[in-house]
């Protein structure tokens, strides 16, 4: 048995299952990653934002994507809540009548750049890369369009593209990784006519997301959306209400994805290992009760046969002797019969 | 032979044939609009929605109904209860078709289905749930292929290839038992990533084992149902073992459903006090948590038990359809209706009518090759020329 056993767990380890052992989830789940040091990221402030949706352009511009279905500067389309989706890699949208604010808020939606991006833990061609830039990419050409990564982003970012019959894509913002590579400012930031956009090193955007709030504690929520959120996103945000109430998840904890499923990863190699282990036992046990089974029928059934053939030999003998009872009976009835008869003849001719 | 040549005879339009031709057109016009316009073309999908009823029903519950042959085939080879031998190839060809179905059925929705073989020949990720889901279930469905070869190659009369297989036997059972155990699981893992968007009363770190132990419960129910449908259809193929055994496996069977059903409900109850969910009951999501709970865990838990205790073979069957819809349910509820239940009514998933007619295409499809195959090969009988063990 143990043969086929090494053989067999040598076959799951060939089988490529082995190599849940030391995947990057399982270093995740033992040292928390703080992120690349010196990685970018986008601060944006909803206090300066004021709704043009300049960014909207911009984004739209730089990524050569099709023409919006209304014009950039047609703002009555912030009415309605829209989101991102494969023609647009950002949406702003806004949120009216807080107390104590008498202009509307503005929220700008597009992928977060997550420091341990759900998308790319999920993607099992690895079609996402979190850059030591700090960007999030995406890999069209390895992609299967399983749609596992939108199933798993918790800010329901990456758009599929549904009527691609043969080619279809993931598409989401990318923070503009080609333009920061060529040391150019992304795209949104670049045309944002306000501070509400700053582009710079992550650690430096949350020093100076802390002095504003310390400066001016009266304008901000004293949280930094983006800093621990699912452990960490590039893009940070500043707000003068509530996140909850601009529809930001306030819910999601800091857990990063990854460490979500790194147990039941984890428990693959377990199971690997052990079940065979415990099955082949199992097996083995339910092989010597049959046997012992087998034994005991068997030995059962020699007892009966014998008890029988006592039982048998026993009645005939009991049959036999009352037979020759009946017969020695019988017969000196009929002796007896016979003499009374002679006698009876005897008397017979006597007389 | 004779036999054969009785079934050409006979009018090539009997109801089922027709009911199915019309289905296969159907489907094949649907699959030829889903290959030139898309997802978008047959779907309701949409990036709030990436997973619909391919997912929800082909493969979750796809993939849960084919359990049936793991869990025959370990308890007749590895616990040894040689009392159910007659179930197990049925068990093993549902398996098998089973999950070529649900292979089938994801060239169908991933967006590019050639690409399948990436993960493991490109770039493997394997920090991803679905990672380890494929490749178990790429080589399950291998594994299944080869327990149910013996078969076939009975009916081609390939002696020395067949006896090779079934030396493998034992190895096979435990290699698909391990392989079973991993990916029914890692489907409810799939959705561990997700916490924000499942509702808490269904999700739960436990989720892979509730969907490992539904997945038993699946199999044993659909291993009671699979013979009742047979035996009401197909009864002139079976042989007088499988016909003897066949209550015997629908009690024993039924049984064992009944106590797995039990601990179900158990664990189930410890998710929630585990979670602290308790005050989620009163909601209407918890509302139709307890309907689940209740109606589709504990009734069919209850129900077995008493057509066990009576032998009330009837009820068992019975029994076993409601089990299955409970499990139905539950990838329902974790894919599709407590999925993504904190989004408004207007950007939730409500299945196109052309999508449930992949789906029906698809089961159909299943249907057709299992009648082909029981009624030409040695499935509800033994071979005659083969008269040891399977
Ligand atoms: S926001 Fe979503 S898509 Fe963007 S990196 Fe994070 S998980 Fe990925
Ligand atoms: S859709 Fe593409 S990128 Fe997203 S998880 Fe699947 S293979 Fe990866
Ligand atoms: S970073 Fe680039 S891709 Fe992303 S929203 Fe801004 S302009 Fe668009």
């Amino acid at each position: 048995m143990s043969i086929s056993r090494r053989k067999f767990l040598g076959w799951m380890g060939a089988a490529g299952l082995g190599t849940a052992f030391g995947s990057p989830a399982h270093a995740a789940a033992n040292k928390h990653f703080k992120g690349y040091p010196e990685s970018l990221g986008v601060l944006f402030d909803n206090m300066l934002c004021i709704g043009c949706r300049n960014c909207e352009a911009g984004c739209n511009k730089v990524n050569e994507l099709p023409p919006p279905d209304r014009p950039f500067d047609d703002l009555t389309v912030l009415s309605k809540k829209r989101r991102t989706n494969t023609k647009v890699f950002t949406v702003v949208n806004r949120y009216d009548h807080f107390k104590g604010i008498k202009n509307p808020l503005f929220r700008k939606i597009q992928c977060n750049h997550c420091l341990e991006p759900a998308c790319a833990s999920a993607c099992f061609v690895r079609a996402f890369t979190k850059t030591k830039e700090g960007p999030v990419t995406y890999d069209p050409s390895v992609c299967v369009g399983c749609r596992y990564c939108m199933i798993a982003c918790p800010f329901e970012i990456p758009t599929y593209e549904y009527d691609e019959p043969l080619t279809p894509r993931i598409r989401k913002c990318t923070m503009c990784q080609p333009r920061i590579i060529d040391g150019k400012l992304p795209g949104c930031v670049e045309i944002c006519p306000t501070e509400a956009l700053s582009f710079g090193k992550r650690g430096d955007l949350i020093k100076i997301a802390r002095e504003r709030i310390k400066k001016y504690p009266d304008r901000y929520v004293d949280h930094i959306y983006g800093e621990h959120e699912m452990g960490g996103t590039s893009w940070l945000y500043l707000s003068g209400v509530p996140f909850k109430e601009l529809a930001m998840r306030e819910d999601l904890g800091v857990t990063p994805a990854p460490e979500l499923t790194a147990g039941a990863l984890s428990a693959v190699p377990m199971v690997a290992g052990l079940w065979p282990v415990l099955l082949t036992g199992l097996y083995a046990v339910s092989k010597r009760k049959e046997k012992i089974a087998k034994i005991e029928q068997q030995q059962a059934i020699a007892s009966t046969l014998e008890k029988a053939n006592a039982e048998a030999e026993s009645k005939l003998s009991k049959a036999l002797a009352k037979a020759q009872k009946e017969k020695a009976a019988a017969i000196s009835k009929e002796v007896k019969k016979a003499l009374e008869e002679a006698k009876k003849t005897q008397e017979k001719e006597g007389s | 032979m004779s036999e054969k040549a009785a079934a050409a005879s006979k009018s090539f339009f009997t109801p089922f044939n027709v009911v199915a031709g019309i289905i296969v057109i159907i489907g094949l016009i649907l699959t030829a609009l889903r290959f030139t316009g898309g997802l978008a073309a047959v779907t309701n999908l949409s990036d709030y929605n990436p997973w619909g009823i391919w997912i929800g029903f082909d493969l979750l519950v796809g993939v849960a109904l084919a359990a049936g042959g793991f869990v025959t085939s370990a308890a007749v080879y590895l616990f040894g209860m040689k009392r159910y031998h007659s179930a197990v190839r049925p068990a093993i060809l549902t398996g098998f078709l089973g999950y070529a179905l649900v292979v089938l059925a994801l060239n169908y929705d991933v967006g590019r289905p050639w690409r399948l073989p990436y993960p493991f020949v490109i770039q493997q990720g394997t920090t991803s749930v679905l990672f380890e889901v494929a490749a178990c279930v790429a080589l399950y469905l291998a594994v299944l292929f080869i327990e149910f070869s013996p078969a076939a190659l009975e009916w081609l009369g390939l002696r020395k290839a067949r006896r090779i297989v079934v030396k493998l036997t034992l190895l096979l059972t435990i290699f698909g038992v391990v392989l079973s155990t991993l990916h029914q699981s890692s489907l409810g893992a799939l959705f561990l990533i997700a916490p924000s968007k499942l509702h808490p009363l269904w999700y739960s770190p436990y989720i892979p084992i509730y969907f490992f132990i539904t997945s038993i419960i699946a199999g044993l129910s659909m291993v009671i149902f699979e013979s009742t449908l047979s035996y009401r259809y197909l009864s002139h193929k079976m042989d007088e073992t499988h016909l003897k055994e066949k209550n015997d496996v629908t009690l024993g069977f039924g049984k064992a459903a009944s106590y797995v059903l039990a601990g179900y409900f158990a664990i189930k109850v410890i998710g929630i006090s585990a979670g602290n969910h308790w005050h989620l009951l009163g909601t209407s999501y918890g509302l139709w948590f307890l309907v689940e709970l209740f109606g589709f865990v504990a009734l069919p838990c209850f129900l077995y038990a008493v057509g066990v205790r009576d032998k009330n073979l009837k009820l068992i069957r019975w029994t076993a359809v409601l089990a299955l819809l409970g499990i139905i349910l539950n990838r329902f509820n974790v894919c599709l209706i407590a999925f993504n239940w904190h989004l408004p009514s207007s950007e939730r998933y409500f299945p196109h009518w052309m999508e449930i007619g992949i789906s029906v295409f698809i089961v159909t499809i299943g249907v057709i090759f299992y009648k082909f195959i029981v009624t030409r090969m040695p499935i509800l009988y033994k071979h005659p020329e083969y008269s040891d063990s399977h």
